[in-house]
């Protein structure tokens, strides 16, 4: 059996990368996910890989894109504002189906708002960019899974041509837990679009300009569409506790979820069936999961850190089935275990 | 008999989208002359910018990426630290190159990025239909400045050349213009010195170009208004000159 370690989460990201294959990483100074920059600047060079620091998140984001087109395997990492700044790319790099990884940290906000955990970028992981894409959303709650959906996130990444993104958040980033690091990834697949010198073959080229509305731009969304219609299909992941025979369900992901575990367990002790559906990849939201279980559930309770996000994907999952209460804390504030536990015995 | 001129075999031999009179058509051809000479087509990657030129890549037989606006040179930072091996060409304009990007070219130069910059600076903004760019001239025409640019309000044109050689790393700096036969010859000799040099993996090359937009001037294409214009208005603000070649300080 392997070896349990102790790491911090962000360590455990950056090693993960590492174990992924990562090749390239490129990342802006921002807090509270500093130290996996400062974990690989030594270690992927090491390996013969190639670390910068970039002038800015944008400048990051692009030269991703850059690796991406070169066809390795490529990451940069940043926390909610640094996000923010790189809508504009990660557009771009939908449009151009180059993949990559993305881990946000998130933080307190709006605005500078504060370096603490929170939950608050949720619309922005799901919902992000101008134009019609999507990328893999996942959302891990503890430090083996920073680890695990790191490593997840390069091999979807990599099957779909998506990007896809670790949504952490400014406490996972910082506490350390005991982890076993996951095998290396042996393996990454062949790329027919890398740009690696037109010798002895057409060129090739990557572009997001599509011209000519119906044959290109809007036969290309088609396509996009059809596509993330499989990673719907295939890739949904959540979670369950206690929910079979529960009259009340909390809807929780990442640390909020642990949070709420904690409190289907108290309410359980106090004779009130609870139960816990944990979304993993918050895109593909798991709405059918749900709304089955929307179907013999008293009313659900969407407990984030953040003022009400993923409630709205909860709402629209259960098609009215099901009354959707929201509990939330945001800026550092995390949702408290007594609250929750009073909330739902406000139902009975 | 001998050939004296032939379609450079390195690019596609298909109609431009460029205006009539427009500089990029002769930027292109003294690349694709450079990339002939030189044998370099199948090992170099274009970064094509947001602008006129966005399909700059679909003129030569090389692989190429298309980049958001101003961020040409973050992307092909990326390339050229991946394929060490690999001679990547960033061809921007001046609103891509000194406006939004400005960051992006300042820090890549600035980190001596093993890069060839085809910078044209046509002292507009062309695709978006003629508004005030970082190099528009002081009292120019455009269509965000219709009574000319007014320089108490919006400052002075940026003289791109000046800026990079500020710079530590940077290889080699160049600034020249395609106003008639001679400066194009040498405008030529310059792209082919940039690539040479990225041949033999040096590093950052900055080569700018001023050159003729006669659509967003509002000047006839067929006469040399715009030509003249380039000499007569662009040439004394932004000076042609050498400003930096590494190459020969080390020969010397
Ligand atoms: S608008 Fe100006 S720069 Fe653009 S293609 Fe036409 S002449 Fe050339």
């Amino acid at each position: 059996m392997k070896k349990k370690i102790l790491m911090r989460g962000n360590e455990a990201v950056g090693e993960a990368a590492l174990l992924a294959g990562c090749k390239a990483y490129f990342g802006y100074p921002i807090t509270p996910q500093n130290e996996i920059p400062e974990y690989l600047s030594t270690r992927l060079p090491e390996r013969g890989g190639v670390f910068l620091q970039a002038e800015s998140e944008i400048g990051a984001i692009n030269m991703v894109m850059g690796a991406a087109a070169a066809g390795v395997r490529t990451m940069t990492t940043t926390s909610s504002p640094g996000m923010t700044l790189k809508q504009e790319s990660i557009s771009y790099l939908a449009g151009n189906e180059l993949p990559c990884v993305i881990v946000n940290m998130v933080r307190g906000g709006p605005g500078l708002g504060n370096i603490s955990g929170a939950q608050s970028d949720y619309f922005q992981a799901t919902r992000s960019g101008h134009g019609d894409f999507r990328s893999i959303v996942l959302a891990p709650e503890n430090v083996q899974e920073l680890a695990d959906h790191t490593i997840k996130a390069f091999e979807l990444s990599d099957k779909y041509r998506m990007i896809a993104i670790v949504l952490g958040d400014g406490y996972l980033a910082q506490m350390s837990e005991p982890l076993v690091l996951p095998d290396p990834v042996k393996s990454a697949p062949e790329r027919s679009y890398a740009l690696t010198g037109a010798k002895g073959r057409e060129q090739r080229i990557i572009a997001s300009l599509r011209l000519i509305p119906e044959t290109s731009l809007d036969a290309h969304n088609h396509d996009l569409q059809k596509k993330y219609a499989e990673v719907k299909k295939n890739e949904v992941l959540f979670d369950t506790y206690k929910t079979d025979d529960a009259d009340y369900v909390l809807v929780a992901y990442g640390l909020s979820a642990r949070i709420a575990k904690q409190a289907v367990r108290n309410l359980r002790n106090s004779g009130i069936k609870a139960g816990l559906f944990r979304p993993i990849t918050l895109w593909p939201f798991p709405s059918d999961q749900l709304e089955a279980l929307s179907k013999k559930t008293k009313k659900m309770l969407a407990v984030e850190m953040s003022m009400g996000q993923m409630v709205e994907d909860v709402k629209l999952s259960v098609k009215g089935n099901v009354e959707v209460d929201f509990y939330g804390r945001t800026g550092g504030m995390l949702p408290e275990i007594d609250k929750i536990v009073e909330r739902v015995k406000s139902y009975e | 008999m001998s050939k004296i001129y032939e379609f450079p075999k390195s690019m596609n031999n298909v109609p431009t989208h460029y205006c009539t009179g427009c500089a990029h058509g002769i930027v292109h051809k003294l690349i694709g002359q450079c990339m002939d000479e030189l044998k370099i087509v199948e090992n170099t990657i274009v970064v094509a910018p947001v602008g006129c030129a966005v399909l700059v890549y679909k003129y030569f037989k090389a692989d190429g990426i298309e980049s958001p606006h101003g961020r040409a040179q973050a992307v092909a930072t990326g390339i050229t630290r991946v394929h060490k091996d690999k001679i990547v060409m960033s061809y921007q304009g001046d609103g891509d190159l000194l406006a939004i990007g400005t960051a992006e070219t300042l820090h890549a130069a600035n980190r001596g990025e093993k890069m060839v910059v085809i910078f044209v600076n046509n002292a507009i903004y062309g695709m978006t239909g003629g508004q005030m760019a970082p190099t528009t001239m002081a009292k120019q025409v455009t269509s965000t400045t219709p009574n000319g640019r007014d320089t108490d309000e919006t400052g002075h044109p940026i003289r791109g050349c000046e800026l990079i050689n500020s710079l530590e790393k940077p290889y080699y700096i160049e600034r020249c213009s395609i106003h008639d036969i001679k400066h194009i010859n040498k405008t030529k000799e310059a792209i082919k010195k940039a690539f040479e040099y990225q041949k033999e993996g040096k590093g950052y090359c900055f080569v700018e170009i001023l050159g003729m937009c006669p659509t967003n001037w509002g000047m006839d294409p067929y006469s040399r208004t715009a030509i003249n214009w380039v000499k007569d208005e662009m040439v004394p603000y932004f000076p042609l000159k050498l400003f930096r070649d590494k190459g020969v300080r080390t020969n010397a």
